[in-house]
């Protein structure tokens, strides 16, 4: 405990069990908030969700054996997103361990595809020396979880804590940030050939707190930005110059520009199978200069023909300032800037506004913007709804939009709402959240009314999974196959049952409004939007083709 | 002037460093002697879908730190990404990719074979050609230890084979880089 207090942990998420008694006698007198979810998972998304809101590591206590597995699907996320985290997990008595003793499980050897590092501690000693090196590991070079598993008799023992005064050490882990000189220049020489740029930007900016170094490098000259899902807010989104996001449900803008470019920045991202579409058919004019914090990342998917290893936030000042230097002639882009808004004309964002009052999806992400000025703290499950609030809802700073992207978690969106919120609590934190993932961690409504959170939450009810409908109906013959959600539950009933506030709107004339009440609401609200059922959400590059395949949204004919 | 960056980069003229070697690889790799060290390295490998030839563990001079040697097939894998996933890993401390003209490696293995009296005298003779070592006879077989290069190894095994090879048990490479003057 005074090791997490050393470390300025102010607020955990978590809970008892047997394994971990001791620590949550601890638990009592420590100084920092502890929240006490309805599940593991969602102890962890919390701690994802605190993380990626405000910078700080985000901690999540579970007990041993289950309570312990529950925390899989969170740890392999906060991986797949690079989220600094910290999981303290309960053991059996280090007596009981290789025994099958009851509630244990072996999460070090589960979870090892899934951490940054962890530790198993075989001695009370460790323990402060362990947890320091964990926020270290989590929280610098490529963030990511550290799990620490403690067995019961070991964190009951009485040890004194030491504050340690030395910064940590470890032999095997050198995060090099700086950025080689020479790489940068050439970079900066690349950029000032390059008749067709395009910025690509990814999470790392959000991590690295590196979106004012960004805009300082785009506003060197006039260079187009796209960014991925992770990144959104990095830049932002109202700016003339940004594409919008890009992939597989990008603007069709920001992908053509991808395809058609000389020369490709890739900042903080990493050439997920989602932005690059066909890979063999991924950018084939561009050459590449990516940017990355994790030498792994460079050339695992896409060759780099400039490599530079870095953080984003120390790279991009000194390519801002070599780039500077050559002072070259920005009339060179205007062609592609012909192109790109000759795209931009001719394929906006678009979808078939509704004639009857009945409530399409993107019209909802719209009416939130306007709900919410724009400026709330938004988190989403996965799906549908997911994609259409990061096409829709405008993110213009970094740490607006939580979401989970590589692991692709549903159920994610509540549980981060929670931790968002708890971390930043004079901040509006909605989330939007989809029918099929609201009812995987629904608990955590528990969560929000006993710890008073207020979160916001609206749902975008279609009455299926609709991403998987979506696919179900494009590429498997519209052959439906358990994606219905039937009519179950009574969202607002359930919300009730909870002791939240339970509200409904199926008229889009309405939405705004309602939206704006269930926000100056001082409690927590579920609000039951119900709106188009068969929605499919476009422009969409079809899986396993290449981006300048997008496919739009039909266009009804105008007769 | 900046030192050692061209005037002007040209777009064409840029190119991404070559990923595929084609070639055996040795990687001698220095990790903490700490539990559950080998199951890192050995699930990193199966988990990005890396095929380890060989593999060797064993202690060093310093019993802080344990060896890892193991041998890929740079033909499949692209070794710069091995190397990079391997450093993410916080108790690896440091890999070399052994150059094949500066590396000693040798293996060891053990062959049981089968030998009948009369093809007992061309066994024999085998193990002496290849310098091998008679560590075991019985009334049906005979145990070999030949210690060389994988090369070796390999050509010892076909020659034994076809007297009926019982069981063969090889240790994986292990290599040292040659010495300088």
């Amino acid at each position: 405990m005074e090791s997490l207090k050393a470390e300025g942990v102010k607020d955990v998420f978590g809970i008892p069990g047997g394994a971990n008694l001791p620590t949550y006698d601890a638990m009592i007198d420590a100084e920092f908030r502890h929240v006490q979810v309805r599940h593991e998972q969602a102890g962890g998304h919390a701690a994802e969700g605190y993380a990626k809101a405000s910078g700080r590591v985000g901690v999540a206590f579970a007990t041993s054996g289950p309570g312990a597995t529950n925390l899989v699907t969170a740890i392999a996320d906060a991986m797949m997103d690079s989220t600094p985290t910290v999981f303290i997990t309960g053991q059996v008595r280090t007596e009981l361990i290789g025994t099958d003793g009851f509630q244990e499980a072996d999460i070090l050897g589960a979870t090892l595809p899934f951490v940054k590092h962890s530790f198993a501690v075989t001695d009370p000693r460790q323990i402060p020396e362990y947890v320091h090196e964990a926020f270290h590991l989590a929280s610098t070079g490529r963030p990511g979880p550290v799990l620490l598993d403690i067995p019961m008799d070991l964190s009951r023992a009485d040890i004194d804590y030491v504050p340690r005064t030395e910064p940590v050490e470890l032999p095997g882990y050198k995060p090099s940030t700086e950025g080689n000189i020479k790489q940068i220049r050439i970079a900066a020489k690349a950029l000032a050939s390059a008749r067709r740029p395009i910025f690509y930007t990814g999470g790392g900016v959000i991590n690295a707190n590196a979106s004012e170094e960004l805009r300082e490098l785009a506003d060197s000259d006039r260079f187009p930005v796209t960014s991925t899902l992770m990144g959104l807010g990095a830049f932002p989104a109202s700016s003339d110059r940004f594409l919008g996001m890009l992939g597989m449900h990008g603007t069709l803008t920001a992908n053509w520009a991808m395809d058609k470019a000389d020369l490709i920045v890739a900042i903080g991202a990493r050439f997920d199978d989602r932005i690059t579409g066909k890979l063999t058919e991924f950018a084939p004019h561009a050459k590449v200069i990516h940017i990355d914090i994790d030498p792994a990342e460079i050339s695992k998917n896409v060759g780099a023909h400039i490599p530079i290893v870095g953080d984003v936030k120390q790279v991009l000042p000194k390519l801002t300032r070599e780039y500077r230097a050559l002072q070259t002639d920005s009339s060179r882009l205007d062609e592609w800037w012909n192109t790109l808004r000759g795209w931009q004309d001719a394929h906006p964002l678009y979808y078939e506004p509704s004639q009857n009052g009945e409530i399409k999806p993107q019209f909802m992400i719209e009416a939130l913007h306007r709900a919410s000025q724009g400026d709330a703290i938004v988190t989403s499950d996965v799906g549908q709804h997911q994609m259409w609030t990061a096409q829709y809802y405008g993110f213009d700073k970094p740490r607006r939009w939580i979401n989970s992207g590589g692991l692709g978690t549903m159920g994610f969106g509540l549980p981060s709402a929670i931790g968002a919120k708890v971390a930043c609590p004079d901040e509006e934190v909605v989330c939007v959240a989809g029918d099929g993932s609201l009812i995987m961690n629904v608990q955590e409504l528990a969560t929000c009314v006993t710890e008073q959170i207020p979160v916001k939450v609206f749902l975008m009810n279609n009455g299926y999974m609709g991403m998987v409908r979506q696919w179900q109906e494009l590429f498997w013959d519209r052959r439906y196959s358990s994606v219905d959600m039937g009519s179950s539950p009574d969202w607002v009933k359930l919300a009730e049952a909870f002791g939240a506030t339970g509200m409904r709107c199926d008229d889009s004339a309405d939405l705004e409004e309602q939206m704006v009440a269930a926000l100056e609401h001082d409690g927590p609200v579920l609000m039951d939007v119900r709106v188009a059922r068969e929605e499919n959400c476009y422009p969409m590059i079809p899986p396993g083709n290449a981006a300048r395949d997008m496919v739009e949204a039909p266009r009804k004919a105008v007769g | 002037m900046e030192a050692g960056t061209p005037q002007v980069v040209k777009l064409e003229d840029l190119h991404v460093a070559g990923q595929l070697s084609g070639r055996k690889h040795i990687l001698s790799i220095l990790v903490e002697n700490k539990p559950g060290v080998l199951a890192r390295v050995a699930g990193l490998f199966s988990r990005r879908g890396f095929n380890i030839d060989t593999l060797a563990v064993g202690p060093t001079d310093d019993p802080s730190i344990s060896r890892v040697t193991l041998t890929l097939d740079g033909a499949v894998h692209p070794i710069d990404q091995v190397t990079k996933q391997l450093h993410k890993l916080v108790n690896v401390l440091k890999i070399r990719d052994m150059e094949p003209e500066e590396t000693v490696a040798r293996e060891m293995a053990l062959f049981k074979v089968s030998s009948a009296v009369e093809n007992r005298a061309e066994i024999i003779q085998f193990a002496e050609i290849f310098r091998a070592k008679i560590v075991d006879v019985a009334r049906r077989t005979m145990t070999i230890e030949v210690t060389g290069s994988a090369d070796k190894i390999e050509a010892f095994e076909r020659m034994v084979r076809p007297h009926g090879l019982v069981e063969m048990v090889r240790t994986g490479e292990i290599a040292i880089g040659r010495g300088h003057d």
